[in-house]
């Protein structure tokens, strides 16, 4: 593959520049995520937990919430799991627990269950999703970017041969 | 007298070898970027062990023979079973992740599937026999000479995933399955046609081995047309012929070679190299593309995307018809429902998304005022699936290993789940590792893969006639096909 041996046009170098720093501002600029989160209240969610899903499965919140979560398994002894944020829980039936927590960083974190319940345990899942889902929609514009920028670059260095 | 004249040969070989080595090898073109790894003396010493092969298939199928036993006789609880863990989870990260990206079809150098079969036909481990191989030796059938069976070998494995990640049993059966018909084929047809054309696993391996920055080609292709005796693909006292089937001097992409080192032993003209090359630089080889293989880049987008859902998702209804057992894994639950999961899922990897791609090639070629065929549009557009669709399944398997991966420290103490301890990391805890980070790297993987693949549409224009802005413009709805692929996966994800 010559993508990369290939000698790069100055036409081709600054398309790679000015795609380079707009993927770097679409993926690091600060975004007032707080303001578009509106004032912080408190959520309290009852959770249960049953093999193998959750209800609701899921959950949205906004950045700076107080969450709390009630968990309740319905069936067997299931436990919750929070990616990113570690919170970790565990209930047995009829005997629910709670766990509390801010809601300080945005995007979509898995749930899922961490007591080995059966079957599909470990595709036992859920998610929490805290808005706005910033991490997503860089996510999103830098695909974009890729995809225009890669054909802007295609157009800006010919290809000689058809080969 | 044959073993003296090679014996001699290989001291003029060895004398000129470093004088040979500095020369640019001319005659292929294309040796841009590239590096013979064999100029590094221990490495080329090791590949022309012959027991270099034998000492990681031996390792490998100690594994897998370990693998089919806690499958079939340990505990049905599939994340304290050594075979659930160690094959979809370690094995798999290892190959898609760490191997078919970095060196192409290595795992089929250690792959111990097809082994006891070779052992049988060669009627040896390690050394050379001379003679015929044990077996029948039939020639496979011509009209199954592509990977279409291994088309439908994947989609077989891959439809019944949900109760192969959950039940160990079920993958023991498997796995035992695999050796068997390998070795049974071994006896009736020649050399590996397990490999070449029946291993679910080696389809995808060979598609995406495409990428690897490494490869085994010929020095020199004069030197092969002018090599009578032909000794890498018939065999010679050094060792045997192509196992799979492929005669070395033609090779040009990775797809059918499986890296078993036979052909660095069998040549004797010195002229099998082992090079680094640039990433990718098969996915520019337009001859050998084939409707085939096509479909193995559909087949992987697809089932990595059903996977994602399936598995990842929060959806409990779609991991309920994806499971045919019910809660308690007594029995069937809903037969109807799972036949409804198995449509499905089929529609979408053989017609769905081979529909709404062939429909974007035919736009394309309009747009591009491309001369070809509909159908050759079709088969050449798709491999640019082939990036996009590795680095699409490498992100989904980061997400679960890194979650899962922590369970392997328990089943290597306890492979039965009988309760033994054998290196004291039994009680080793379930502990999902940096899970919010994956979602960054999945970002980058999918957009790499995506650039690569936009760039490749406009190549494969170009490859088909097209000048420069008519393989632009075909390229745009190629691109707006990748672009809502990655999407799908990025809305799985983090969305
Ligand atoms: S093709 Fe399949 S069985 Fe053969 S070596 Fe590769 S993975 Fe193993
Ligand atoms: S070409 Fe060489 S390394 Fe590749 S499969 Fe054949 S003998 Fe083995
Ligand atoms: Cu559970």
């Amino acid at each position: 593959m010559r993508v990369f041996s290939q000698r790069l046009s100055q036409q081709g170098l600054i398309v790679v520049v000015v795609f380079v720093s707009l993927s770097l501002l679409v993926a690091f600029a600060p975004v007032p995520v707080d303001a578009l989160a509106g004032t912080p209240t408190t959520r309290e969610i009852t959770v249960e937990g049953r093999m193998f899903d959750f209800s609701p499965n899921v959950i949205r919140v906004n950045k700076g919430d107080h969450v709390v979560i009630d968990f309740a398994a319905m069936d067997v002894v299931h436990g919750l799991y929070v990616d990113g944020y570690g919170i970790e829980t565990e209930a047995e039936p009829g005997v629910p627990t709670r766990v509390e927590f801010v809601a300080d960083k945005a995007g979509k974190f898995r749930y899922r269950c961490s007591v080995s319940c059966g079957a599909m345990h470990p595709f036992m899942i859920g998610e929490l999703i805290v808005g706005p889902n910033t991490p997503f929609w860089r996510a999103v514009g830098l695909t974009l970017l890729a995809a225009v920028g890669a054909l802007v670059f295609t157009a800006t260095n010919r290809t000689e041969a058809a080969r | 007298m044959t073993a003296f004249r090679k014996s001699e040969d290989r001291f003029v070989v060895s004398a000129s070898a470093l004088q040979e080595r500095a020369e640019v090898r001319t005659t292929n073109g294309n040796t841009n970027g590239r590096f013979d790894l064999l100029q590094i003396r221990p490495i080329r010493w090791l590949l022309h062990q012959r027991a270099f092969q034998w000492v990681l298939t031996t390792a490998t199928l100690f594994f897998f023979l370990l693998a089919i036993l806690t499958g079939l006789f340990g505990t049905p609880a599939g994340n304290k079973n050594f075979s659930i863990i160690f094959v979809w989870i370690v094995w798999w990260a290892l190959v898609i992740i760490v191997l078919v990206p970095f060196a192409g079809r290595f795992w089929c150098t250690m792959c111990p599937i097809p082994i006891p079969g070779e052992w049988a036909q060669r009627r040896s481990f390690i050394g050379k026999r001379p003679g015929k191989l044990l077996g029948l030796g039939k020639k496979w059938p011509r009209r199954l000479r592509n990977i279409w069976l291994q088309n439908f070998a994947f989609l077989g494995v891959a439809i019944l995933s949900g109760v192969l990640l959950t039940r160990p049993q079920a993958t023991g059966l498997v796995l035992l399955l695999f050796v068997v018909a390998a070795f049974a084929l071994s006896l009736i047809f020649e050399r590996r046609a397990f490999c070449r054309y029946l291993c679910p696993v080696g389809g995808f391996i060979g598609l995406y081995s495409m990428a690897a920055p490494v490869e085994l080609r010929v020095r020199d292709r004069d030197v092969c047309r002018t090599h009578t005796e032909k000794t890498c693909y018939l065999g010679s006292a050094e060792g045997y012929g192509c196992p799979w089937l492929v005669f070395p001097g033609a090779l040009e992409r990775n797809t059918y070679c499986g890296l078993c080192t036979e052909c660095l032993k069998t040549c004797d003209r010195n002229n099998i190299v082992v090079n680094l090359r640039p990433p990718g630089s098969d996915l520019l080889v337009q001859k050998g593309r084939r409707l085939d293989e096509a479909f193995k880049g559909f087949i992987m987008v697809a089932c990595a995307m059903i996977y994602s859902a399936v598995f990842l998702g929060p959806w409990g209804w779609l991991k309920d018809m994806a499971n045919p057992a019910t809660s308690s894994g007594q029995g069937m639950a809903s037969p109807t429902r799972y036949l409804a999961y198995a449509g499905a899922f089929l529609a979408i990897n053989l017609l769905v998304l081979p529909g709404l791609f062939y429909a974007t090639t035919w736009l394309a070629k309009r747009l591009g005022g491309l001369k070809t065929t509909p159908r050759k549009m079709f088969i050449e557009y798709a491999y640019t699936l082939v990036p996009l669709g590795l680095l699409a399944w490498i992100a989904f398997s980061l997400a679960f290993v890194f979650v899962n991966g922590s369970y392997a420290f328990a089943v290597i103490s306890d492979p039965f789940g009988w309760g033994w301890d054998l290196f004291g990391t039994k009680g080793f805890p379930w502990t999902p590792f940096v899970p919010q980070v994956v979602q960054y790297l999945q970002t980058g993987l999918l957009a790499g893969g995506l650039v690569t693949a936009v760039y490749l549409a406009y190549r494969i224009g170009r490859q088909n006639g097209a000048d420069h802005a008519g393989a632009l413009r075909a390229a745009m709805p190629i691109t707006v096909f990748l672009t809502t692929v990655t999407l799908v996966f990025l809305r799985l994800y983090l969305g």
